[in-house]
């Protein structure tokens, strides 16, 4: 692959590959010394056109933890309408010869057509409600480290499917890797179909036997335009540690961030021995350092 | 490639890394704070093997750690084929130790070089020590051998292949000559 | 005089000749040749009547940046339209008689295609209070609408239909429910959840003619004179069916398809290319079917091009952001000549009345038949193919869906009353 936007065409092979590597970049990040030279003289951009502090960081660490050059652009698409367009940006990067540009954006499709503008390596770092494929592999990655394998293992993801570039990543990556995935929502949060996954508006069909539940985030503007009520929403889609009754026990539960306790998730069992959210976000790192790696280095040997 | 000649046979192979285990026990005078680290792929059961051949005669147990210098090549930016990166694992503190790098060919120095660079991010040992089994000459860098199991000049289009049991199901050591295109 | 020599003539009643058509005075004087100051060797080409385009949006005036009439009418004849209906959501909006009759002017003067300007329904097209009807028609406005927005309010609507009727006047309508599409940027359904793009159902343009269709009623039982609707780019089975109900109910409605919803379906959206976007969406092959069934049965009455330029870098923004819309005055006929002449076998002459009566009909204009004593606002075509290169349109929308693709039937010769006004002969 030239790119990563999705894992549209992907084997399971690929995915593998790209966590292995992985697991060595963890074990670079327990060392005293957190960085290898293997990305020196490659320069990589995170060209954030919507806000997110987390995935940028997770990112220009990864770069810097294998000696990128690191540069950031951080732009409001409502002022690029105004003035210079996504193209115009990417070209001007572009000029100063980046290699990498990690685009997060709120429209689906901006990684996209930014491949048809520059010439360097292009990461979808979250586009709209599309894909986010760094996240889901790392949570295939935590998934992995927590269950040993993903193999006939049931995930159920939880909340607004409808909005989640989480919840589509995940329901492209998982089942690549045996899992059977369920999504479960409120009905005006679910999309028609997501091929890869089961649907259900009926939390606990979700939960039931689960290995490990994925909360996603409620977003306030989903109440704002109508379309839920939020006290209906915690009291049927709230993951507690009652309804979790349902799945295998000892269940595993992981959350994208950032959290919003006592909404979509009871608080305490965000600090449970099930969570896994601290883990997903140290395994960011490391996948990501991976997938600069794939990317930047040579072709597929 | 056309093969060309065998340059070590398994007996041959398995008396030149003892010899390098009774060098390595004498210029450290002892076992003490004594550990091997063997770079990916056939340096690792040449290692071990070193290792066993010393508790062996000496009786006592050598600690080995593999490693892999992929993350620190100085061509990364430049090759065609993205090489596999494989675990680093070295399971004791290298800080005060007096290391042996065990590699199955010594060549450009390139390789030890990285090897180097990536054991210094790894604490800080007292000395290291290099032990390759063929030394084939042709230097880029000002690196050493400490230990050598056999000298080959070669010429620049010729290969050495290191053949170890664990990988190649044979001991053996063959020099291979590229065709000219 | 011009002569054009052994040519094929191809109208609404078909296809006839080859002829030597010879042209004077604006008119076709013979079908049997004469003499002629220019004589062009009509071999292998056809000769059709010019062609009307019931929507283009010419951006005039306020929007010169993405189109002007200048470049609009330009790129009209250079793809056989003799006349053009100019959507009135322009800067400010054409609600005036002053601003009816100011277009026409300047387009009158270019010579090129003859403008007839749509004019709005409300005032600055805000769907609250009705514009002047009457003195629009005297004006020259050729037909009313909202277009560019929606009619939310029905009662306007019917107000707007009894008000028009008195001066026939059609009345066109963007017949989709806002509120069902919400932000929706590509047809709703499996492949807009699998590209997380917000999704525009089906159902909200269905259920807006199925208002609107009983709003006319409505209308038709209260007004003495007929009034008459006319629903604007159908993207829809269920829309095309409601239509076809409708007019076998006597209702007085027609309707239109653009060349887009024609040749593309929403899977064009895969490459997330906002020249893509556009309102009603593209949507599925069985939408597609139905819709080329919808023009052979006659419910579909014109194929209109809602001819929508923008900027470049308009169109270069991201799906949410980049504005609705395809240019397509230049390819129209080529591209449909093609797809569905060539490729389908559907009926040349149906394809051209399409063009030609069809629209005109809407506008009470009467049909062209190619005949001696006929307008010679007319067009000559070339099967001979090649490929569409959006870098030479006319149009300032230097961009098309349908770039790279090989298309045979281009205007080589469009004449508006005789007058040569776009010339591409070899």
């Amino acid at each position: 692959m030239r790119h990563l936007l999705d894992f549209q065409g992907w084997t399971k092979a690929q995915v593998e590959n790209t966590l292995d590597t992985a697991r060595v970049m963890a074990e670079v990040l327990e060392r005293p010394v957190k960085k290898v030279p293997a990305l020196q003289g490659f320069t990589v951009a995170t060209v954030f056109f919507e806000p997110s502090t987390r995935t940028r960081i997770s990112f220009e660490l990864a770069a810097r933890r294998m000696s990128a050059d690191v540069v950031s652009f951080a732009a409001q698409a409502s002022s690029l309408q105004k003035g210079e367009s996504y193209k115009d940006t990417l070209l001007t990067l572009e000029a100063m010869g980046i290699d990498a540009y990690i685009i997060r954006a709120d429209s689906a499709g901006v990684p996209h057509q930014a491949t048809r503008w520059v010439k360097g390596v292009v990461v979808n770092g979250g586009d709209g409600r599309r894909a986010h494929p760094t996240q889901a592999l790392l949570d295939a990655y935590t998934l992995l480290e927590a269950l040993g394998t993903l193999e006939g293992r049931k995930i159920a993801i939880v909340g607004d499917i409808l909005h989640s570039r989480v919840a589509r990543s995940n329901v492209e990556l998982l089942p690549l890797l045996g899992a059977e995935v369920w999504v479960a929502g409120p009905p005006t949060l679910l999309p028609q179909s997501l091929p890869g996954a089961r649907l259900t508006p009926h939390l606990d069909e979700a939960l039931a036997e689960a290995d490990a539940v994925m909360v996603l985030r409620l977003q306030k503007e989903r109440m704002e335009a109508g379309l839920i009520h939020l006290q209906d929403y915690i009291a049927h889609y709230q993951v507690t540690e009652a309804r979790l009754k349902k799945a295998k026990p000892g269940a595993f539960l992981l959350h994208p961030g950032p959290m919003n306790r006592d909404i979509e998730l009871e608080g305490t069992l965000a600090d449970s021995e099930r969570s896994l959210v601290n883990r997903q976000v140290r395994n960011g790192v490391a996948v990501r350092m991976a997938v600069l790696y794939h990317l930047l280095v040579g072709r597929e040997g | 490639m056309r093969f060309k000649a065998e340059l070590l046979n398994a007996e041959e192979m398995r008396r030149a890394l003892y010899r390098i285990a009774h060098e390595i026990v004498e210029a450290n005078k002892g076992v003490e704070g004594l550990a091997l680290v063997g770079i990916h792929t056939r340096g690792i059961p040449l290692a071990e093997r070193i290792a066993r051949y010393i508790r062996e005669f000496e009786g006592k147990e050598v600690p080995v750690g593999m490693l892999d210098i992929t993350l620190y090549r100085d061509d990364l930016s430049e090759i065609g084929i993205r090489p596999q990166v494989r675990q680093t694992r070295i399971p004791f503190d290298i800080t005060g130790k007096a290391l042996v790098l065990v590699d199955d060919v010594l060549y450009t120095g390139r390789t030890a070089r990285a090897a180097l660079d990536a054991l210094m991010d790894l604490g800080r040992p007292r000395r290291i020590y290099l032990a390759v089994l063929v030394d084939r000459g042709h230097r880029e860098l000002p690196i050493r051998a400490d230990f050598v199991g056999k000298n080959v000049p070669t010429a620049k289009n010729e290969v050495v292949k290191v053949k170890v049991e664990e990988v190649d199901g044979e001991d053996r050591v063959e020099l291979w000559e590229r065709e000219e295109a | 005089m011009l002569l054009i020599k052994n040519v094929t003539l191809v109208d609404a009643s078909g296809k006839r000749g080859p002829a030597d058509v010879l042209i004077g005075e604006g008119k076709i004087l013979s079908l049997d040749g004469g003499e002629a100051e220019t004589v062009i060797d009509g071999t292998g080409l056809f000769l059709a009547p010019g062609f009307l385009d019931l929507h283009a949006h010419l951006r005039e005036p306020g929007q010169e940046v993405k189109e002007e009439l200048a470049t609009g009418l330009l790129a009209a004849v250079r793809g056989g339209y003799t006349d053009v209906v100019s959507m009135p959501n322009t800067t400010p909006p054409v609600d005036t008689p002053e601003a009816v009759r100011a277009l026409k002017k300047k387009a009158h003067a270019l010579s090129l295609a003859r403008l007839h300007p749509a004019a709005a329904l409300t005032q600055g097209q805000e769907g609250k209070a009705l514009t002047e009807a009457g003195l629009l028609k005297e004006a020259g406005a050729s037909l009313l609408t909202d277009d560019g927005h929606t009619n939310e309010d029905a009662g306007i609507l019917a107000a707007g239909l009894l008000q028009a009727s008195a001066f026939g006047l059609p009345v066109a309508v963007h017949a989709e429910d806002a509120s069902l599409r919400r932000g929706g940027v590509m047809n709703d359904g499996p492949l807009a959840d699998l590209l997380g793009l917000p999704g525009n159902p089906k159902e909200a343009e269905a259920a807006r003619i199925a208002r609107d269709l009983e709003v006319l009623r409505y209308a038709v039982r209260r007004s003495p004179t007929r009034p008459h609707l006319h629903i604007q780019h159908l993207s829809t089975k269920r829309g095309l069916e409601l239509i076809r109900e409708a007019k076998k109910a006597g209702l007085p409605v027609t309707a239109e398809a653009t060349p887009h919803h024609l040749t593309l379906t929403e899977e064009a959206l895969k490459s997330f290319d906002p020249i893509l976007k556009v309102a009603p969406p593209l949507r599925t092959q069985e939408d597609l079917e139905a819709l080329i069934e919808g023009l052979l049965d006659g419910t579909l009455d014109a194929i209109a091009t809602d001819h929508a330029p923008h900027t470049q870098a308009e169109k270069e923004m991201d799906l949410l952001r980049a504005p609705f819309g395809i240019p397509s005055l230049e390819v129209a006929f080529p591209l449909l000549y093609t797809e569905l002449h060539l490729k389908r076998g559907f009926p040349l002459k149906r394809l051209v009345e399409l063009f030609t009566d069809g629209p005109r009909s809407i506008l009470g204009l009467k049909p062209i038949h190619l005949e001696e004593g006929a307008e010679a606002s007319l067009v000559l075509l070339d099967p001979k193919e090649r490929p569409v290169e959006p870098r030479n349109f006319a149009s300032k929308a230097r961009f098309s869906p349908w770039a790279g693709w090989v298309l045979g039937g281009w205007p080589v010769l469009t004449l508006v009353e005789g007058q040569v006004v776009h010339q591409a002969l070899e």
